[in-house]
């Protein structure tokens, strides 16, 4: 049995569906995260797993024992928040001994676990520091630690690093993991940030609008989505509008220009479908044998450190490509208006919903 | 009405902060032409000798040698402190300010916690509530008390004790306001809902978060409302009249002006020195916090 199990969680305030038919099965050690946009629950079901909210209807069932009518302070839970939440009238050692205190530990006992958590985190000589005397990122290490110092069975981290700056945040991200790794914690972590949710977690859970859209490796979100939201979520896509002709074949029309799939699809001939397509995917130059080419003129080209991204404009503009390309010395830019041609395999290109077509990534993400 | 951390502080020291922070400037930015600062110095001036003028002639008063007697400015100074009237009025309404104090705090604090926490949409209503001293005449109130608590079934005012006992409810009313707004104005400057998550998911009960984590750093907003609650119940009158038998300072301070001359302007002096002393020990305890002094809790 899996040690963290949410079944068919439900969370509603009033009328509003917060969370709806959550269902979660987490493994030991394992690091889960939730990502979505802002309001699409992720936080709420955070937040049932420790205790601050109660959920409307499901379970939550930790190691075998069902926690979903315990009060926060009696489910062993840790949880690190986004504003460290820290005591401010504490000193460092303090605070991370907090929960040690409060389950009677001995004296002696709390320092040296105190000590070992401050090692962990390379703050040895932050012991008797106050909160306001550290930085953001001293004071999330503090804030983790004091999670960790009681040995939770789970711990969770509600958008940790997002108040600090990016250097910080990326290396506080891999010491997080770092971690976790070492102490073996079961760990769900909230972002709305796709890059932290994939470099850190072993399952991502996509979520909008209350419901799970998708759970699956960092791997899987990616290259294989499966809902048209978690294609424009995750990562940079190009949404580009097809026109099916043989959905048994793979076979459709992006912009008049024949486009032939790996695998079949739904769909009636003459039916309107969305096609995704990565950047990374796409490439300069004329087709190698098997794979689909298609024309357009160059709009933008734009330098993004290793990668320059180029905008092509399909036919008469009907659809617009990103195209993305290692930016290497020997690299030769196409100039802006130049007609180009692109390549992609047959893997390349997928049909997110051949029901709801969707214009562009900019209106998936408006609908999110 | 003071809420949140962007409001005006509450309380005399706040006020002069406020004012002195309105006093003119040389930034750059905030040059004014040479008649505002003009007016606002004068202003300022006007203000000072507003406040202090009638400090200086008590004082004055005070020292002034009696007719046909020694010169001797001391000679008043050292009948008051020769007067053990004086020290019983000051002993008496201290112990009830202390308890006063004790019993508000015990009301207010896990109120005002409570409505910030679970129940902020009742703030105004509670914020109402403890406004009401400001609303009913302490004559009007007082009478009230007398006849509610007076005669029976209750008959307290009947014992010595229960005279007491309502004498400090009346104050622990009477505190609510100062109270009220100087913890209030504490609270809102600590990120209450989550401190108390954060200590609830490291495993502390209620009790534990208000007095480990809600209690110490409220230390400055309740200092503030403490002090406040002390010098209104020493220096308060008409409650005291009808309930604590003539021992409180305030009825002490009005017989004596009745009596003589020249002892009350120095009971008047001393009883502003007290209040100038709790005022002082806000700011001299509030100093141990990280950021000094912090009026009514307003960081």
């Amino acid at each position: 049995m899996s040690y963290l199990v949410l079944s068919d969680v439900r969370k509603q305030f009033g009328e509003f569906v917060a969370v709806e038919s959550f269902n979660l099965s987490a493994e030991r050690g394992e690091f889960v995260s939730f990502l979505g946009p802002s309001g699409c629950g992720k936080t709420t079901t955070l937040r049932m797993i420790a205790g601050f909210e109660q959920p409307t209807a499901g379970s939550i069932v930790l190691d075998g024992v069902d926690i979903t009518q315990r009060p926060p302070n009696r489910r062993n839970v840790g949880m690190v928040f986004q504003s460290y939440a820290l005591f401010p009238n504490m000193t460092v050692g303090d605070n991370v001994g907090f929960g040690l205190k409060v389950r009677k530990r001995p004296a002696d006992q709390i320092r040296k676990r105190v000590g070992e958590l401050l090692e962990l985190m390379n703050l040895p000589d932050k012991v008797n520091r106050y909160p306001y005397q550290l930085s953001g990122g001293q004071q999330q290490r503090v804030a983790l630690a004091r999670a960790l110092a009681f040995e939770p069975q789970v711990l969770l981290l509600d958008e940790p690093l997002s108040a600090l700056d990016a250097k910080i945040r990326v290396a506080l991200r891999q010491e997080i993991r770092a971690i976790q790794r070492q102490l073996g914690i079961t760990t769900v972590y909230v972002t709305h940030d796709q890059e932290e949710a994939l470099s850190l977690s072993d399952r991502v859970v996509v979520m909008s609008e209350g419901r799970m859209e998708q759970v699956g490796t960092p791997f899987e979100i990616y290259n294989f989505p499966s809902t048209a939201f978690v294609a424009s979520f995750v990562g940079t896509l190009n949404v580009l509008p097809g026109v099916v002709t043989d959905a048994a074949r793979g076979e459709l029309t992006i912009n008049g220009q024949p486009v032939r799939l790996a695998q079949a699809f739904e769909g009636k001939v003459g039916r309107d479908v969305s096609v995704a397509l990565r950047p990374e995917m796409v490439s300069l130059g004329d087709a190698r044998d098997g794979q689909n080419r298609l024309t357009g003129k160059v709009t933008d080209v734009s330098f993004l450190g290793s990668i320059v991204r180029m905008r092509i404009a399909l036919g008469d503009g009907g659809a617009t490509v990103l195209l993305d390309s290692f930016n290497e010395p020997t690299l030769t830019l196409p100039q802006l208006g130049d007609t180009v041609t692109i390549n992609f395999p047959q893997d390349g290109p997928l049909v997110l919903d051949a029901k709801a077509p969707v214009e562009s990534v900019e209106a998936l993400i408006a609908e999110a | 009405m003071t809420q949140g951390r962007s409001s005006a502080p509450f309380g005399p020291l706040g006020v002069m902060r406020n004012w002195l922070r309105s006093a003119p400037s040389t930034a750059p930015r905030q040059r004014r032409s040479g008649a505002s600062h003009v007016v606002s110095w004068v202003i300022l001036i006007l203000a000072i000798l507003y406040f202090f003028v009638p400090l200086l002639a008590t004082f004055l008063h005070s020292i002034k040698p009696r007719p046909n007697d020694i010169p001797d400015p001391t000679l008043a100074y050292r009948q008051v402190l020769a007067d053990e009237g004086f020290f019983i009025g000051l002993g008496y309404s201290f112990l009830a300010g202390i308890i006063t104090i004790i019993i508000s705090l015990l009301i207010i604090v896990p109120t005002a916690y409570w409505v910030r926490l679970k129940v902020p949409r009742l703030r105004p209503v509670v914020e109402f509530v403890t406004l009401m001293p400001f609303v009913v005449p302490p004559v009007v109130f007082v009478f009230g008390l007398i006849r509610t608590y007076g005669g029976p079934p209750f008959g307290l005012l009947s014992t010595n004790a229960g005279s007491d006992f309502v004498l400090v409810a009346a104050y622990v009313i009477l505190s609510f306001p100062y109270m009220y707004r100087a913890v209030d104005t504490g609270l809102a400057a600590i990120d209450v809902r989550t401190l108390t998550e954060a200590s609830q998911s490291l495993g502390a009960s209620w009790t534990r978060i208000l007095l480990r984590v809600i209690f110490p750093n409220l230390r400055t907003a309740i200092l503030s409302g403490a002090f406040l609650t002390l010098a209104i119940v020493v220096g308060e009158y008409t409650i005291a009249t009808y309930l604590a038998r003539n021992q409180a300072f305030g009825p002490y301070l009005s017989l004596l002006g009745r009596s003589a001359p020249y002892t009350p302007a120095v009971v008047t002096l001393i009883s502003f020195a007290l209040t100038w002393i709790a005022m002082g020990m806000i700011a001299l305890l509030g100093r141990g916090g990280r950021q000094g002094v912090q009026v009514a809790g307003a960081r």
